[in-house]
């Protein structure tokens, strides 16, 4: 038990200080009957080959994501993090300290937290942004909340192009919560009629773009109808790279703007941990949920960070505060700077044309194929493609022969007559040959 | 004579403001440039856009830094910060300890971090056999039926917990009806604040004399409309609840459910199990009892253990075994589940970490953490009862202790003095002015991975410094820190006049 510094003498000499005979007589409050006599059924301490030599076993009966053609996307993707950004990350100060409650000692993480604020509010066109969220889905059902708060409606009407999982979650605490949450059906093409079911019931409209169907959609015209309908304007993204070419939300009129974080600097990690992104109009910060880092000065007039507008927070507020969270996901959004600054405006324009045109690429090969019809009018690193027949077998039988083709609409949409849509994301890892794999393992499976 | 950067303030006595291995660092706004990267991506070829008209057409203004720049950047400011690496971080309720590499290069395998959490199950068996074996651990530690993996973090481990309980009483047609939550007055600010996003009213249990709750005191605020309470155990007094049992009892017998907040496990992981103690609902914070390290503020984990009764109400997704095969269920339809509580299926990073972690320590070596860091925490109050004062009286903690600042009545230093006196010291204060129950509140947690030389000297440390106070040099209190990187900074004018984000000048 290497981690464990005491020795057998040490634990003898505390015990006689604190004058009691053993440690299980510190334990003397606990009823009897609920202190464990015997030890739990659970293996013994392992070394650290040993531990390795495990958890490599299983690792290795994964199919990992850099060791096939890969063009999985549904909220999730693959992009080249450098080096860099891990090292980084993994430096004692950043992996090891807590939550910066004195900020005398915290500068580091407190001022990578301003500028991963700042970065954000540029990146989605909004005044301010917090120092994160645990991930998309659930920074879109806070912000559900936050218009709830500022308009104080309880209804939220959410595209049928939203993230069928962020749409869940957001039913699920609204349910709980006993709100109201109008659902538009999927909406495959990015056709749907939002304004026409905008009235003065509604806390909030939620559209996402890039949509999870891959379709871009302007936000202007809905953003207006909200206006007229005192209604806020959610946009949610899941590719953060899309920022990079695309209109901002903020410049389409959107009121909070939220998202997933994890493609700049985070690896896939079968789902987490991610980073959410939330940010906001100035007015409303002090609804806006989360941590904040602000500037100020020190006792000798330095210039300083520190946690602020804590006022709204649980450990203050209690049961009034703006939400229960009480973290954020420090590291991952230090990834996300990292990665950020490292690209600059200069690489991250160059990454999302890379993402592009790999994507324009790929569709321009499957449009030729006969049993293949790509859905979308416009899309950014991910479009909808029709097979002929059930995607979900598709993709298995693809799997079997060593390329992961992409994510079957039924995996999320069960039960919606889409069996036959698959989602197909290509990033600036795709080389040609893997597009040239991809098709002619689709040609031989159909 | 060098111009001083305007960001750097009145005070230094060098010329930059820097002291030796404490250099000031500009913000990346301020060095950065717009056509600097520190990447090479190779051109995009030309092809016909497909952006549907909607390309951004302004500049985004975002800087950026070569890749040397960059590493100096992060670098200079990662020296800003203490760490657990760095030392003790007594960090009472937040429990900050030993955080083993293996754990790092364990989740950075190419099977675990380089999948996607929507490829073929079956190209996943290895990572769904990790949830299921990390399932089998914590539900064997806690003596429960059931595990929900993806809440995200001890907070939303808290909501999830609450809504399996909304979600059973909802299906025994008391919705309407169950309406309150039980809370003592030493609660997690979050206890209350996830109940009331739950649409609950909360009803403040008071703690008794010694800082624990008694079961006469729930049993009085108990009625036909409470649904559940929610209670710490070891609570946040670093007490262990003496009569959780019969509590356990009273609230059932009034058809209500018992959350337990799994903050403070790590003090009886291996020891006692929750399942023993009536628990309904209870989160576990990986990082905090499987060390799972927390990143300036995270990512966490805070996956859930639930009884018989509430079981069949979990979220999805979770796993299904039939013979070989490790099926996820994504999908409520046919079950009681109350639903998705995130997008994919939680935090799988800190699943390989908390898992390397049990595996390295074994059922005997989690047992032993437990014992280590009760014995620890109770060796630093032995070694400080003279000196300073607790609010309960002189008995055994958990593995945390908690003193207040009755000593320091009469001296001119408040808590938050005394705490930033230690920073000079070398140390990261402990937690201050909380649990609310006690006056100037210090809790105090070394964990089980200080050896007893870091406890000693940790310990001599706090009492100079009590001596210096009782001594009446209050001046030294008043002026620290003084060898930070940064004096106190002015928390009042931050929040008053908030400045969140850089902007040109």
């Amino acid at each position: 038990m290497r981690y464990h510094p005491l020795s057998e003498t040490d634990r003898r000499d505390m015990l006689a200080t604190i004058g009691v005979a053993n440690v299980e007589a510190l334990y003397a409050d606990a009823p009897a009957s609920t202190v464990l006599e015997e030890p739990l059924d659970l293996p013994r301490h392992k070394s650290e080959v040993e531990v390795e030599r495990i958890l490599s076993r299983l690792s290795a009966r994964n199919m990992s994501a850099g060791r096939v053609p890969f063009f999985l996307g549904a909220g999730a993707y693959k992009h080249h993090v450098p080096a860099s950004v891990d090292h980084l990350i993994q430096r004692s100060e950043f992996l090891t300290s807590y939550t910066p409650y004195q900020p005398e000692i915290s500068q580091g993480t407190l001022q990578y937290l301003f500028e991963f604020q700042t970065q954000v509010a540029l990146l989605t066109g909004m005044d301010v942004a917090n120092a994160s969220m645990y991930d998309g889905s659930t920074a879109t059902a806070e912000a559900v909340l936050m218009a709830h708060r500022l308009t104080r409606r309880r209804k939220a009407l959410l595209s049928g192009g939203l993230h069928p999982h962020y749409a869940e979650v957001v039913r699920t605490v609204s349910r709980l919560a006993e709100d109201d949450v109008v659902r538009m059906p999927p909406d495959i093409l990015g056709a749907e009629d939002l304004i026409g079911k905008i009235d003065d019931s509604l806390s909030c409209v939620v559209v996402q773009t890039p949509d999870f169907f891959g379709n871009l959609r302007g936000l202007a015209a809905i953003g207006e109808a909200c206006r007229k309908h005192g209604a806020l304007l959610i946009a949610v993204f899941t590719e953060a790279v899309s920022l990079g070419l695309l209109a901002s939300p903020g410049a389409m009129g959107a009121d909070i703007v939220v998202g997933e974080g994890q493609s700049i600097g985070n690896a896939l990690n079968f789902g987490g941990p991610y980073v959410g992104l939330f940010a906001t109009r100035h007015d409303y910060v002090r609804q806006m949920p989360g941590r904040l880092a602000g500037e100020s000065v020190d006792a000798d007039g330095r210039r300083s960070y520190v946690l602020t507008l804590s006022t709204r927070e649980q450990h203050i507020r209690r049961d009034k505060a703006t939400s229960n969270i009480c973290t954020n996901s420090g590291l991952c959004a230090l990834a996300f700077t990292i990665h950020m600054t490292l690209l600059g405006e200069a690489g991250l324009r160059k990454l999302a044309k890379l993402n592009h045109a790999n994507a324009v690429a790929l569709a321009g090969m499957l449009e030729k194929l006969p049993k293949v019809d790509v859905l979308n009018k416009s899309f950014f690193n991910e479009f909808t493609v029709r097979v002929n027949g059930d995607a979900a077998s598709l993709v298995e039988k693809m799997a079997a022969k060593g390329v992961l083709a992409g994510v079957p609409v039924s995996r999320l949409l069960p039960n919606a007559g889409l069996d036959d849509l698959l989602l197909v994301a290509s990033t600036e890892i795709n080389t040609h040959e893997d597009r040239a794999a991809f098709v002619a393992a689709l040609e031989e499976t159909l | 004579m060098l111009d001083r950067p305007a960001h750097i303030g009145e005070t230094p006595d060098t010329f930059t403001g820097n002291r030796a291995l404490d250099q000031e660092e500009p913000l990346l706004f301020e060095i950065g440039r717009p056509d600097a990267t520190g990447v090479d991506l190779e051109d995009a070829p030309d092809v016909a856009p497909r952006l549907g008209g909607l390309e951004r057409k302004e500049a985004i203004g975002l800087p950026g830094l070569t890749e040397p720049e960059t590493m100096r950047h992060y670098v200079r400011l990662s020296r800003k910060n203490y760490s657990i690496d760095a030392g003790l971080y007594p960090l009472g309720s937040c429990t900050m300890k030993h955080n083993p590499r293996l754990n790092e290069k364990m989740a950075r395998l190419e099977g675990f971090a380089d999948i996607h959490p929507l490829q073929p199950q079956s190209t996943a068996q290895g990572a769904l056999e990790l949830l299921e074996t990390l399932a089998h651990w914590l539900m064997t530690l806690t003596g429960m039926r059931a595990v929900a993996l993806s809440p995200k973090a001890g907070a939303h481990g808290e909501l999830c917990g609450m809504m399996a309980i909304k979600s059973a009483i909802v299906a025994k047609g008391e919705g309407a009806t169950r309406n309150v939550v039980l809370i003592p007055q030493s609660a997690h600010g979050t206890n209350p604040a996830t109940a009331a996003l739950l649409g609950f009213s909360v009803r403040v249990v008071p703690a008794a004399e010694d800082g624990t709750v008694r079961a006469q005191a729930v049993r009085e605020a108990l009625g036909p409309d409470v649904a559940a309470i929610m209670l710490t155990n070891p609570n946040t007094c670093g007490l262990f609840e003496r009569e959780i049992v019969e509590i356990a009892e009273a609230v059932h017998d009034a058809g209500a459910y018992f959350y337990c907040d799994g903050a403070n496990f790590n003090a009886i992981a291996g020891v006692a199990r929750p399942g023993d103690f009536g628990v309904d609902a209870m989160h576990i914070n990986l990082h905090k009892t499987f060390s799972t390290p927390h990143g300036g503020g995270g990512p966490g984990a805070g996956p859930v253990v639930l009884s018989e009764r509430l079981a069949p109400f979990a979220p999805i997704p979770f796993l299904r075994r039939e013979g070989e095969k490790i099926e996820l269920v994504e999908h409520a339809s046919g079950t009681q589940s109350f639903g998705r509580m995130t997008a994919f299926h939680g935090q799988m990073g800190m699943f390989v970490r908390a898992l390397a972690y049990m595996l390295a320590h074994g059922g005997d070596g989690v047992t032993q953490a437990s014992k280590d860091a009760v014995l620890s925490a109770n060796y630093v109050r032995a070694s400080l009862r003279d000196v300073m004062t607790q609010p309960f009286g002189d008995r055994p903690c958990m593995h945390e202790v908690l003193f207040d600042d009755a000593w320091l009545k009469g001296t001119g230093v408040t808590t938050l003095d005394f705490a930033k006196a230690m920073i000079d010291e070398g140390y990261h204060p402990m937690t201050m002015y909380f649990p609310l129950v006690a006056h100037g509140a210090m809790l105090i947690e070394p964990t089980e991975s200080e050896s007893k030389a870091s406890l000693d000297l940790f310990v001599a440390t706090l009492r100079s410094l009590a001596k210096s106070a009782k001594d009446g040099d209050a001046q030294r209190f008043a002026q620290a820190p003084r060898y930070a990187p940064r004096r106190r900074v002015d928390e009042t004018l931050a929040a008053r006049k908030p400045v969140l984000r850089w902007r040109a000048a």
